[in-house]
C-alpha cells in the first residue's frame, strides 16, 4: 500500500516562519487544507449561531420576558437559522467531503483544485457579506441591522415596503455569493468521483461516503440553483422594479415559497445524506461489520435522492392548497420514509452480530440513530398534511428540524469530527473529554428538543419573542432552555477537547480505528500528495483485504 | 464470573436508565396534564369543532401506527447495541462478516410501503372531507383580513365590521350555523389558527384563501397569527367568541348600530377627528373613516385591544394612545403625543363607544 512517504523537497514545517505558512492556507488549492479551512470556518459559525440561539432561548425563559426586544429576537432568529443552514451545515459536509472524497478514492487531489478554492472562499465571504448587515444593514438609514425576515424569508416581508434600507440585501447576496461555492463545491465533487477513482475501483466498489456524496453533489445543484434565481428574482424587484414577489404591484408571494422550499427541502437531504455517510463508515468499523446490504443502502439513497425533489410543498400545507395538491405532497412525503427506514434497518443490521466498540464517534453515531429515527416519526405526522395544519408552524416544527439537524446532523458531524480527527491533526483526541462532550450534549440536546414538541402541541407558533402567560406554555419554555447551557458546556468541552489534543495529543498513527478504507493506509497527517503510490483495490473494503489475506472481500462482492 | 458480574452491573446501568426514562416521562405526562388542563390551553388535543376534531382522530391513528413503529425500532436499536457491544473476555477476533440479505431488506421494504399506503388513504379522507366541505344553509361567512399585527374580521351579509375578536354563533349539529371563513391580507403573510376550532390556514396578500369551523360549544377560544408577519407578529392575539344563537344575534344588533353620539364627550370627539386618529381608524357616522387601524364604532364591546395585547380597561387605553410601544414595541400605531387634558377627553370619548 501507499503508506511510505517520499521526500518531495519538504522543508521542516515548524522552521518556516509563520507568516509564511498561513499564507500557504490562504492560496493553498490542497483538498486537505481546504476541508480544515471549511471545517474551521464552520465551527466558528457554529458558535456564532449557537449565541444566537442562546439569546432566543433565554428571551423566551419566560413569558413577558424583556432580555432583548422584538426587533433584536427577530434579526437574532434570522441570522441563527441562516448561519446554521448556509454557514455551518452545509460548509462543515462540504470540508468533510472535500478533505476525504479523495483520500477515500485513493487520488491525489479533487478534480479541479482551484475551482474547489474558489467555492471556499465565495462561501466565506458569503457569510462575511451577511455578518456584515450588522455594520451595512441599515445603510444610510443609521446604524445598520441584521435582517430580520425569518430564514425562509417570505414575500412580501422582504420587499422594499416591508423591508427598508440593505438588512435584506445583505441577506440575498450571501446567499447568492456562497450559493455559488455550493455549485462549484457539487460540480467538483460528481467530477471527482466519477473521474478519478483509483484502479479497480468501480462504482460498486467505492466507500459509500463517495456514493453519498455523488447522490448530495447532484441535489445542489437541482437545489441551488433554483435558489439562486430567487434571489436574482428578488434583488430585481428590489432595485431594478421587477414584481416577481412584489404582491403590492401584483407580484405573487406563493411563487417565492415555491422557488424556496423546491430548494429547501432538498436541502434537509443535502444536509443529512452526508451525515448518512458519516454512519455508514463509522458504525460498520466501531461493529467490526461490513455495512450490511451495500447495493440497496446506495438505492435507498438515490431513491431519496429523486423523492426528495418532489416533496418540497409540504412546507406549504397552510397556504391554500387544494385537495388534491395536499394529497399529492402528503403521499411523496409518506413514501419517502420507506427509502429513509430502509437505511436505518441496514445501519441496526450493521450493529447486528457485530462486536460494537464504544468509542466517541460510535457514540455519536447510536444517539443519531435514536434521535433520527424520532425524526422520521414526527416527519410523518408532519407529512399527514391535516395533522400539518394543526403542528406547521409551531414549536413542534422547530423540534422536528431540530430533531434532524442537531440531533442527526450534528451528532454525527462530531462523531466524524472524532472518527477522522486522528487522520487530519495526526493526534488522537481525549476520549475521556469526548465522552463527557457526547453525555452532556446528548442530555441538552434532549432537555431541549424533547420538550420542545410540547408547547408547539399546545398551541405555541414559532418566531414570537413572547407569549403570553397561562396557555400551559411556561414550564416547557423554561425546560428548553436549561437544556441549552448543557449543550452550550458539551461544545465548550469539545472546544477544549480540540484545542488540548492538537497541543498535547497522542501521536494517532497511520490507522487508529484498525479500519477498511483507503485514507488509513496513508500517514495522518496525509503528505500533500496523499498517497506516494496510487492504490489499487479489488473490493469495498481494500484495507480488510490486507489485513485478511486469507478470507478478502473480494471473494463474496 | 467475571463475565456474570460485568453483565449485571451493565444490567443495573440499564435498569437505573429505564427508571430516570420512565420517571421522566410520568413527570412529563403529569407537567402535561397540569399544563393542559386550563380551559385557556389552545391545546389540539381538545377540539371543539369539527376540523379540529376530524384532525384530532386522524392524529391519533398517526401517534399510535408511528408509537407502535418507535417501540419496534427503538427495541431493536437497543437489542442489538447491549447484545452485541464488545465484551471484556473478548477473543479479540473480528465477529462474522455477514454482507447483507435480499430476504431481510425485502421485508423491511415492503412492510413499510403497506403501512405507508394505510397512513396515506387515511389522510386523504380527512383532507377531503375538511378542504371539501358542502356550505350547509345556516352558514356565516366572515371575511377575515390580516393586517401588520391584527385581524379585521367583516360579516358581508350582516353588515358587522369589527376587529381581533371574532364572534360567531354556535353549531349545533342538528341545524349546523358553521362560520366560513374567506382569508385575506392587507400587507404580509399571516395565518389564522384557533388550535381548538382548526387547524391553520394562512392569509396571503393577493390570494383568497378559505376556511371553516363549526363551534360545539360556547366559550372563547384564543389563538394568534401563526405566520410570521413583521416586527409584533407574536402579539397579533386571535380571541374567538363561540355565542349562544341568541347572544350572537343581539351581538350583530348591536355591532349594526351607528356610533353612541354623546354631548358630555364632544371635546373628545373634535381631538379624534382633528388629530391623526381618523387616517387610520373609523368609527361609523361620523367623519372618521380609516382603514390602516381597527374600526372603533364598538371599541367597547371588545375586551382587549392592541390584538389582544392588553385589557381594554381606561388606563390600558391611555397608555396605548400615549405609548404604543410600552405595550406592542414595533406596532404600527403610532404615539399621540396629547396633553393630559386632551388625552383624558379622548379616553372619555372612545369610552362611550359601546
Amino acid at each position: 500500500m501507499a503508506s511510505d512517504t517520499i521526500a518531495l523537497g519538504m522543508a521542516d514545517e515548524g522552521a518556516r516562519p509563520i507568516g509564511e505558512r498561513l499564507h500557504d492556507w490562504v492560496v493553498t488549492v490542497d483538498h486537505k487544507k481546504l476541508g480544515i479551512l471549511y471545517i474551521l470556518y464552520s465551527l466558528l459559525m457554529l458558535v456564532i449561531g449557537g449565541v444566537e440561539a442562546t439569546i432566543l432561548r433565554i428571551q423566551l425563559i419566560v413569558p413577558h420576558n424583556h432580555f432583548v426586544s422584538p426587533q433584536v429576537f427577530n434579526r437574532m432568529f434570522t441570522m441563527h437559522g441562516t448561519t446554521m443552514i448556509f454557514f455551518v451545515a452545509m460548509p462543515i459536509l462540504f470540508g468533510f467531503g472535500t478533505y476525504l472524497i479523495p483520500l477515500m478514492i485513493g487520488t491525489r487531489d479533487m478534480a479541479f483544485p482551484r475551482l474547489n478554492a474558489f467555492s471556499f472562499w465565495m462561501t466565506a465571504f458569503g457569510g462575511l457579506l451577511l455578518y456584515f448587515s450588522f455594520i451595512g444593514g441599515n445603510g444610510l438609514y443609521g446604524a445598520g441591522n441584521a435582517p430580520d425576515v425569518g430564514w425562509f424569508a417570505y414575500a412580501p416581508l422582504t420587499s422594499r415596503a416591508f423591508s427598508p434600507g440593505h438588512s435584506t440585501d445583505f441577506w440575498t447576496m450571501a446567499l447568492l455569493v456562497s450559493g455559488i461555492g455550493s455549485i462549484g463545491t457539487a460540480v467538483n465533487f460528481i467530477t471527482t468521483i466519477l473521474c478519478m477513482r483509483c484502479p479497480g475501483m468501480t462504482l460498486g466498489k467505492m466507500p459509500l461516503l463517495a456514493w453519498l456524496n455523488l447522490i448530495t453533489g447532484g441535489l445542489v445543484i437541482l437545489a441551488v440553483s433554483p435558489l439562486t434565481a430567487a434571489q436574482i428574482m428578488l434583488a430585481i424587484d428590489r432595485y431594478l422594479g421587477g414584481h416577481f414577489f412584489d404582491t403590492q404591484a401584483g407580484g405573487a408571494a406563493v411563487l417565492w415559497m415555491h422557488f424556496f422550499w423546491i430548494f429547501g427541502h432538498p436541502e434537509v437531504y443535502v444536509l443529512i445524506i452526508p451525515c448518512f455517510a458519516f454512519a455508514s463508515e463509522i458504525i460498520p468499523v466501531f461493529s467490526r461489520k461490513p455495512i450490511f446490504g451495500y447495493p440497496v443502502m446506495v438505492g435507498a439513497t438515490v431513491a431519496i435522492g429523486f423523492i426528495s425533489m418532489s416533496v418540497w410543498a409540504h412546507h406549504m400545507f397552510t397556504v391554500g392548497m387544494s385537495s388534491y395538491g395536499n394529497s399529492f405532497f402528503t403521499a411523496t412525503t409518506m413514501v419517502i420514509a420507506v427509502p429513509t427506514g430502509i437505511k436505518i434497518f441496514n445501519w441496526i443490521g450493521t450493529m447486528w452480530g457485530g462486536k460494537i466498540q464504544f468509542r466517541a464517534p460510535m457514540l455519536f453515531c447510536i444517539a443519531f440513530l435514536f434521535q433520527f429515527l424520532i425524526a422520521g416519526l414526527t416527519g410523518i405526522m408532519l407529512g399527514a398534511s391535516p395533522f400539518n395544519w394543526q403542528l406547521g408552524n409551531s414549536y413542534f416544527v422547530v423540534a422536528h428540524f431540530h430533531y434532524v439537524i442537531v440531533g442527526g446532523i450534528l451528532f454525527t458531524v462530531f462523531g466524524a469530527f472524532y472518527y477522522w480527527f486522528p487522520k487530519m491533526s495526526g493526534r488522537m483526541y481525549n476520549e475521556t473529554l469526548a465522552k463527557w462532550h457526547f453525555w452532556l450534549f446528548l442530555i441538552g440536546f434532549h432537555l431541549t428538543f424533547d420538550f420542545m414538541h410540547v408547547p408547539g402541541m399546545l398551541g405555541m407558533p414559532r418566531r414570537i419573542y413572547t407569549y403570553e402567560p397561562g396557555r400551559g406554555w411556561d414550564i416547557w419554555n423554561l425546560i428548553v432552555t436549561v437544556g441549552v447551557f448543557f449543550q452550550a458546556t458539551g461544545v465548550l468541552v469539545f472546544v477544549a477537547n480540540l484545542l488540548w489534543s492538537l497541543w498535547r495529543g497522542e501521536p494517532a498513527g497511520n490507522d487508529p480505528w484498525d479500519a477498511w478504507t483507503l485514507e488509513w493506509s496513508t500517514t495522518s497527517p496525509p503528505p500533500d500528495y496523499n498517497f506516494a503510490t496510487i492504490p489499487v483495490v479489488e473490493s469495498r473494503r481494500p484495507l480488510w483485504d490486507i489485513k485478511h489475506p486469507e478470507d478478502p472481500d473480494w471473494k463474496y462482492e | 464470573m467475571k463475565r456474570s458480574e460485568q453483565t449485571r452491573s451493565l444490567g443495573r446501568k440499564i435498569a437505573g436508565i429505564a427508571v430516570l426514562l420512565a420517571g421522566g416521562l410520568l413527570a412529563a405526562t403529569l407537567c402535561f396534564g397540569a399544563s393542559a388542563s386550563s380551559a385557556q390551553v389552545p391545546s389540539i388535543f381538545k377540539p371543539q369543532s369539527t376540523p379540529a376534531d376530524s384532525i384530532f382522530r386522524l392524529s391519533l391513528l398517526v401517534l399510535t401506527i408511528t408509537g407502535l413503529i418507535f417501540i419496534i425500532v427503538f427495541s431493536l436499536l437497543v437489542y442489538s447495541v447491549v447484545k452485541f457491544r464488545k465484551r471484556g473476555g473478548d477473543n479479540g477476533r473480528e465477529p462474522p462478516q455477514v454482507y447483507g440479505s435480499n430476504q431481510v431488506e425485502l421485508a423491511w421494504t415492503v412492510i413499510p410501503v403497506l403501512v405507508v399506503l394505510v397512513l396515506f388513504f387515511a389522510t386523504a379522507r380527512v383532507i377531503h372531507s375538511i378542504q371539501d366541505a358542502p356550505k350547509p344553509p345556516g352558514t356565516i361567512e366572515v371575511i377575515a383580513i390580516g393586517h401588520q399585527y391584527w385581524w379585521e374580521f367583516r360579516y358581508p351579509a350582516l353588515g358587522v365590521v369589527t376587529a381581533n375578536e371574532l364572534h360567531v354563533p354556535v353549531s349545533d349539529p342538528s341545524h349546523p350555523s358553521p362560520t366560513f371563513l374567506t382569508l385575506l391580507s392587507a400587507d404580509t403573510d399571516h395565518s389564522f389558527w384557533v388550535p381548538r376550532l382548526a387547524g391553520k390556514t394562512d392569509l396571503i396578500p393577493n390570494r383568497e384563501n378559505h376556511t371553516w369551523i363549526d363551534p360545539h360549544e360556547t366559550g372563547l377560544y384564543l389563538g394568534q397569527c401563526a405566520q410570521y408577519c413583521g416586527t409584533q407578529h407574536a402579539k397579533m392575539l386571535l380571541r374567538v367568541y363561540v355565542d349562544s344563537r341568541e347572544q350572537f344575534d343581539q351581538w350583530v344588533q348591536d355591532e349594526k348600530k351607528p356610533a353612541v353620539i354623546e354631548d358630555q364627550v364632544a371635546e373628545g370627539r373634535r381631538i379624534f377627528e382633528t388629530t391623526a386618529c381618523l387616517n387610520c381608524h373609523a368609527v361609523s357616522g361620523t367623519v372618521a373613516d380609516g382603514h390602516f387601524g381597527p374600526d372603533l364604532t364598538h371599541l367597547m364591546s371588545r375586551a382587549t385591544i392592541a390584538s389582544g395585547a392588553a385589557a381594554n380597561t381606561p388606563e390600558q387605553l391611555k397608555i396605548w394612545i400615549q405609548n404604543p410601544d410600552s405595550i406592542k414595541p414595533g406596532s404600527l400605531m403610532p404615539a399621540m403625543k396629547l396633553n393630559e387634558r386632551d388625552l383624558d377627553a379622548l379616553t372619555a370619548y372612545l369610552a362611550t363607544l359601546r
